[in-house]
């Protein structure tokens, strides 16, 4: 884990219950991102998978553990780390355009206007929304309104991109044009990104790494699971790779059958699995990782 | 069919045509003395002074008024223009000296719950208070009467401005401040990029509440203190017994009024946003 760019170690987070005890929404959940890595992250509702995004976001704080970003403990929000939130969160006073504009500005102070403005439309265009500049949020519909909010993350080039169920609210139809969007995106600019998906397809089209957490309370995040589907990868297409129905096959018997009690290693970190390579289950993987480690 | 527009015109119209005849009518002069009791045969018939003037009295006398709405002629005859002018002048510096305290400590009142605790019970035992309550206090201490009315009026014009600015800067849209701290925006920056437009709405509604009372506020304040301003020119021409110029002085009032709720209107439009 040589190049990873952020390190997170025994988070957890505690609320009050109500009546005068404490809930664990998670705890010691262990995980890093390597640059360039598109990880999304399923788990069913409550688990605490929004809670953790706000924490490396710097908009919530853990209860315990750290986030180090770059050997530097996070503190609170920082430029650094792009969010795009579930309900688009755009200035409805602002125009499409001047909603982006404040991003870039915020991100590069000392860029002239005409700069900020040229590097604004780009990442507009790159959403095709390059003719709703003038625009205001309220004039959009829920999926252009989303485009926005995805261009003014990209636009100011995070180093992490933290996207929470960015398309939740969206239909069908536009969710599949926006996710072949981002996937267009990230194709060119290749950020690391960490995102909170419900949709197992979603997560597949995207991912490198799917991350799965056990239910609440006390979750976990147990499980990193590989997709070993070469990119660039398209909606239309990916389905006629094998190792499409094998990753998808993963996911949901553990969503459906494992998210109970499923833990990961000893140390918090999640365990490793390559649906792709034919292992089935985190069983075979560890006895197979047993078996490498008696073997030498 | 006419369109709505057109019809509730009409309508309005034919209202006030109505109203005026029945107000014409009800104030003519009696034609003759046959109907009047003892007491008034005595008294020497209805004195014609004190009754109501008919509309086309009250419209004769703002055609000569507005046709000369800014003539001087000493302290007690000045056109309708100027002293309307000077109660704008008092209603605007009290509002517009409330406005310079209000905003401000109702940005901070909205920010900081602490400073919210601490300064709301003073808020609510103030806000109660009428503004005209103050009036012999401030004539004591500023010893000039155009200032304590100035005063009057910035006391009364205060308390809904700061408490809608409170109520916006509080309520504004978690998403949009976190918005802001992910953008790293200085404290400064988001009040006035993320936080002012975001409560502007509700900020205005405030001040235009506020212009709404500063101009009731006024009229009573100028019949106190005297001298000038609608309000001296209502009780002035009420003591002369001249009712035409009362009842003038009156709509006048509100359609000085009227525009100055149109002009925040206008500013409330400017600062709208939708969702
Ligand atoms: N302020 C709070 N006080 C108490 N409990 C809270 C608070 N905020 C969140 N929780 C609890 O924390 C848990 C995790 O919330 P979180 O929003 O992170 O879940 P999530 O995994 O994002 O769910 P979803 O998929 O529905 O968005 C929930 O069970 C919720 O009840
Ligand atoms: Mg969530």
């Amino acid at each position: 884990m040589s190049k990873s760019i952020l390190e997170v170690d025994g988070l957890s987070k505690v609320y009050p219950d109500g009546q005068g005890g404490d809930l664990t929404v998670f705890e010691d959940v262990r995980f890093a991102l390597e640059k360039g890595e598109f990880v999304c992250i399923i788990g069913h509702s409550g688990c605490g998978k929004s809670t953790i995004l706000n924490v490396l976001a710097g908009l919530d704080e853990a209860s315990s553990g750290n986030v180090v970003m770059n050997g530097k403990e996070i503190k609170g929000p920082g430029l650094e780390r792009g969010v795009v939130f579930q309900n688009y969160s755009l200035f409805p006073w602002k125009t499409t355009l001047s909603n982006i504009t404040f991003a870039v500005r915020a991100r590069w102070p000392q860029w002239s206007k005409e700069k900020v403005r040229e590097h604004s439309e780009s990442y507009l265009k790159m959403v095709g929304l390059d003719h709703a500049l003038r625009r205001k949020p309220s004039q959009l519909s829920g999926g252009m309104r989303q485009r926005v909010s995805i261009a003014r993350a990209f636009a100011t080039q995070p180093e992490l991109l933290l996207l929470d169920e960015p398309f939740g609210a969206l239909d069908a139809l536009t969710r599949g044009v926006i996710q072949d969007e981002l996937v267009k995106i990230w194709e060119e600019t290749r950020q690391t990104v960490f995102m909170i998906t419900h949709d197992v397809d979603e997560a597949i089209l995207l991912s490198d790494r799917i991350f799965l957490m056990s239910n609440g309370p006390n979750a976990r995040i147990a499980e990193s699971v590989k997709v070993d589907i070469p990119h660039p990868r398209a909606r239309a297409t990916i389905f006629q790779n094998p190792a499409y129905h094998k990753t998808r096959d993963y996911l949901v018997d553990f969503l459906v059958n494992r998210s109970g009690g499923a833990l990961p290693e000893e140390d918090g970190s999640p365990k490793f699995v390559e649906p792709a390579k034919g292992v089935a289950s985190p069983q075979a993987a560890a006895a197979e990782s047993a078996a490498k480690a008696v073997n030498g | 069919m006419a369109s709505l527009n057109v019809r509730a015109a009409l309508l309005s119209v034919s209202f006030l045509i109505v109203a005026l005849g029945l107000w014409e009518m009800a104030t003519q002069p009696p034609e003759a003395q046959t109907g009047l009791t003892e007491y008034e045969r005595m008294m020497g018939g209805v004195e014609q002074e004190s009754r109501v003037p008919p509309p086309s009295a009250v419209l004769r006398l703002a055609w000569e008024e507005l046709s000369d709405p800014f003539y001087d002629a000493g302290a007690n005859d000045k056109g309708i223009g100027i002293q309307l002018a000077y109660s704008v002048y008092r209603v605007l510096a009290g509002y517009v000296a409330a406005m310079a305290i209000a905003l401000p400590i109702g940005f901070l009142i909205g920010m900081s719950p602490l400073m919210y605790k601490a300064l709301n019970p003073y808020i609510q035992l103030l806000r109660p208070i009428s503004p005209l309550a103050w009036m012999p206090l401030a004539l004591f201490i500023i010893q000039d009467s155009d200032a304590s009315a100035i005063f009057v009026i910035f006391i009364c014009s205060i308390w809904p401005m700061l408490l809608n600015t409170a109520f916006g800067v509080a309520n504004v849209r978690q998403d949009w401040v976190n918005v802001a701290r992910t953008h790293e925006l200085g404290p400064m920056r988001t009040a006035l990029t993320v936080i002012l437009p975001a409560a502007a709405p509700t900020i205005l509604t405030g001040m235009r509440i506020s212009i709404g009372i500063a101009w009731l506020v006024i009229v009573a304040a100028e019949m106190l203190v005297g001298g000038t301003g609608i309000g001296y020119y209502v009780w002035n021409e009420w003591n002369n017994l001249d009712l035409a110029s009362v009842i003038f002085s009156i709509l006048m009032i509100g359609v000085v009024g009227m525009l100055l709720d149109l002009a925040l209107g206008k500013a409330q439009k400017l600062v709208e946003y939708k969702e």
